[in-house]
């Protein structure tokens, strides 16, 4: 519930942590209810249950004594919505407007948990968020607050030390210092390159200039199957601000932009929000904190176009052209935005940095593996059993992510492969799943961190066609400005596709290869230059696949529609009649009633015995719709 | 766009350029504005940006074209959009298009139907993978979806 306070400015880091004091002591003793708004419990109905638990607070008249509180992601998607209540350490899943009642009178106003509502799995039942094993494995830095803040509240973010590390960072480090601060933590750029952020920092640092310097937040997240960032900015927008406002101070920016993805409109909201209490109290603009120190962020808004992600077509976007990448001679940290000198950093990587101040490097550094340092958000989605947004310390296995955190798969599939790294990234199959989580050992195995999709995939997914969707999508988002890129990725497609209708020579294989070889040598910017990543994982771990696509015109996994035919077990077929329904180009005959096989001599006089259905090849769309529907899997797909 | 229309989105246009001051580096945020209020970009609204800004009807055009958010077409009643983020892919959503195409008699590359009712694109990755694969109609998402359930989805929209 809103509190009532008028937004001063903050004068000072003691001001600071009297309003901090202040705050948690107004919030102790306190119960609070967090209810996921994330958009996955948000699509599974969390709204709903956000304004039942309300109401029931108000019918019982407990408004002063509990704080309903409507969070960013808490994680477990699969389950929302998810509801989580505090003090008490209470987690339930999967909670529908009928339970609010219950768990206002027995575990808000009792502290006890209602059995029936509680996350149950392998015969435990889990009372709290920390019993749960999705939870167990994962560190959590950057969504650590998730659930314990609300979005639209910077004081929930002061209240647990927010722009504390500002405030130490403006009053007792000198900008060099906070640079080696974060260059010693290790941090690695967490947008896909996994550029180390202090050297960064360090080189626009060094630039000495007279017409000011940018810093710029990538909230673009292009990926096609991720929403980290969009779920950082949406559950505390503030550990971004902060980071900003930290590493503008350290490299000597006066101005930042945030570059938001248009499809992003609840994010951008929050965010656009958070801001404005940030400048409310003087965390942000003119003279912040009192240590005389100006910053200002602004917002732009992408178009949504992929290739705006990267770093000179983005800031050609914000200046309002089209986003054609620069070639990369001149560092953007030297010439930037409108030519000035400009670091771009990821939100994860911005949002990691106020720990790092608060905790210091060494903790930092101790986390993670040889070479990157700290955690990684992955949204964990796909064929297994809890998907959802994670965070793992770097050189987690990719089993422990799989098995330990995601429950294993889903369905009655087995493990094929997983994706990392969005378009310019692999699929990696079973027998690397021992392989470590982290930057230079995804490349190893020829896939990427990329920016944090993570996609499970089982026995009924095919490679090829994985390949050619991520193909479709680069020529899609290929700028045109340079022709290895734009032509390149235009032939892989089309060799793929032959592949996947069936209509591939034997030596197209060796031309994939060989265009695939062309385009990463000699395009202008990554973008193309990992646009063969797709192809040549799949061809690397799964040529077995290709091949049976060329050669014996078959889809193993019975994917690619042009390769598979739809037939019905006459055996099997138990004449429902439910294909026949569901058929939308009606190709489907037979007479629904009894079963031939176990009609009675009675059912054959009374005309009650059906005839088992068939489906005309000719007339066959290759929908599925047949296969999903029956109910003694008669339909076979081959 | 009748003539009264034609004025109206002039005058909104107009509003639009000067609540940015009329700058170039604007450009992408006006047009997006413009794309806001009538979900498409109306021609004398891009005539009226290129005079304003002095930016050439050309290039202005190029930015319109470039970016995904923008769109020349006036849309139908009813916007769908389907996921085809990584998810959504492996989990079928180029049946639950298929089946849309099919349902609404839209040819390939067609994106609204001739009685202007229904517009269908495509978007990635909506951010609830979970529920794949995921489409959104008028901005309400539905999940876990197979093309039997397309006929009920759009029954609800008549
Ligand atoms: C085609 C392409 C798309 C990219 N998309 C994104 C993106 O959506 N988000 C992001 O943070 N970085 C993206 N990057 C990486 C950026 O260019 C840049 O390296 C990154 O934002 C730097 O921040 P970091 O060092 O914190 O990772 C993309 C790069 C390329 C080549
Ligand atoms: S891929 Fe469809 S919601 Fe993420």
């Amino acid at each position: 519930m809103p509190l009532c306070m008028t937004r001063e400015k903050i004068g000072s880091p003691e001001a600071l942590n009297s309003l901090a004091g202040r705050l948690k002591e107004r919030a102790g003793g306190r119960k609070m209810v967090s209810v996921c708004l994330g958009t996955g419990c948000r699509a599974e109905g969390s709204g709903e249950v956000y304004e039942a638990i309300r109401e029931a607070v108000g019918e019982l008249g407990l408004e002063d004594e509990v704080i309903v509180m409507g969070s960013g992601c808490h994680g477990l998607c699969a389950l929302g919505p998810l509801v989580i209540l505090t003090p008490d350490d209470i987690f339930y899943p999967k909670v529908s407007p009928e339970d609010a009642t219950e768990i206002i009178e027995k575990s808000v106003i009792g502290s006890q948990p209602v059995d029936r509502l509680l996350y149950k799995t392998g015969g435990k039942t889990c009372r709290c968020q920390s019993e749960v094993p999705f939870y167990g494995r994962q560190e959590r830095i950057v969504l650590g607050l998730n659930g314990i803040v609300d979005p639209h509240m910077i004081e929930d973010y002061i209240r647990e030390g927010g722009y504390q590390s500002l405030a130490e960072v403006l009053y007792k480090y000198p900008p060099e210092d906070v640079v080696s601060e974060i260059s010693a933590s290790g941090l690695r750029g967490r947008g896909g390159g996994g550029f180390p952020t202090g050297r960064k920092w360090e080189s626009c640092r060094a630039v000495e200039t007279e017409d000011g310097k940018f810093v710029i937040c990538n909230a673009d997240e292009g990926d096609p199957g991720a929403f980290m960032d969009r779920s950082i900015m949406e559950a505390n927008p503030h550990t971004v601000i902060e980071g900003m406002v930290i590493g503008a101070y350290a490299v000597g920016a006066e101005e930042g932009y945030i570059y938001i993805r248009k499809e992003y409109p609840l994010a951008l909201n929050t965010l656009q929000c958070a801001l404005e209490q940030a400048r409310d109290y003087g965390l942000l603009g003119h003279d912040i904190l009192g240590s005389g120190r100006d910053f200002e962020i602004n917002v732009a808004r992408g178009g949504g176009a992929f290739v705006c992600g990267e770093s000179t077509a983005l800031t050609a976007s914000i200046e309002g052209r089209v986003g054609e990448p620069g070639a990369k001679h001149i560092h953007t940290t030297e010439s930037g935005l409108w030519g000035r000198p400009t670091v771009l950093n990821n939100v994860e990587t911005w949002a990691n940095v106020p720990e790092i101040i608060k905790r210091g490097s060494r903790w930092f550094a101790s986390i993670g593996s040889e070479g990157s340092k700290g955690t990684k958000v992955f949204s964990l989605v796909g064929a297994i059993k809890n998907t959802g947004l994670i965070e793992v310390p770097m050189g987690i296995t990719l089993r422990e992510i799989i098995e330990d955190i995601g429950g294993g798969m889903a369905g009655n599939h087995g493990f094929k492969a997983v994706q990392t790294g969005g378009p310019s990234g692999g699929c990696i199959p079973a027998d690397h799943l021992d392989m470590k989580v982290d930057f230079d050992s995804l490349i190893e195995v020829g896939s990427m961190m990329g920016s944090g999709g993570m996609i499970v995939m089982d026995e009924s997914s095919c490679m090829v066609d994985v390949a050619r969707y991520f193909l479709d999508f680069l020529r899609t988002e290929s700028c045109g400005k340079c022709t290895p890129c734009r032509d390149g990725t235009e032939q892989m497609f089309m060799i793929l596709d032959r592949i996947c209708r069936g209509k591939a020579g034997e030596d197209e294989l060796g031309k994939l290869e060989e265009i695939a070889e062309l385009v990463r040598e000699t395009s202008l910017c990554k973008l193309g230059s990992s646009a063969p990543n797709p192809v040549l994982s799949t061809l690397r771990f799964f040529r077995d696949e290709y091949e049976a696509h060329i050669r014996d015109k078959k889809c193993p996994a019975g994917v690619c529609s042009a390769l598979i035919e739809f037939s019905i077990d006459q055996e099997k077929c138990v004449c429902c009649g439910r294909c026949a329904n569901e058929c939308p180009v009606d190709c489907i005959a037979g007479t629904a009633g009894k079963p031939p096989a176990k009609a009675s001599e009675e059912d054959h006089q009374e005309g009650k015995v059906g005839e088992p259905f068939l489906i005309d090849v000719q007339e066959c769309v290759k929908c599925g719709s047949c296969f999903d529907v029956c109910p003694t899997d008669a339909v076979e797909k081959k | 766009m009748t003539v009264a229309e034609t004025e109206n989105a002039i005058k909104h246009t107009d509003g639009v350029i000067e609540s940015y001051g009329a700058k170039r580096c604007d450009l992408i945020h006006i047009l997006q504005d413009v794309q806001e209020e009538y979900d498409y970009l109306p021609r004398p609204a891009l005539e009226r940006v290129s005079e304003k800004l002095n930016v050439s009807l050309p290039e202005v055009l190029r930015v319109a074209t470039f970016y995904a958010a923008f769109s020349l077409e006036p849309r139908g009643e009813h916007l769908i959009t389907v996921c085809t983020g990584t998810a959504c892919h492996v989990k079928g959503a180029p049946r639950l298009i298929d089946a849309l195409q099919r349902d609404l008699g839209l040819e390939e590359g067609q994106e609204t139907t001739d009685d202007m009712k229904f517009t269908l694109r495509e978007v990635r990755c909506v951010g609830c993978c979970s529920l794949a694969p995921v489409l959104t109609v008028d901005g309400r998402i539905h999940g876990n979806l197979a093309p039997e359930d397309i006929s009920d989805i759009l029954e609800d929209c008549f």
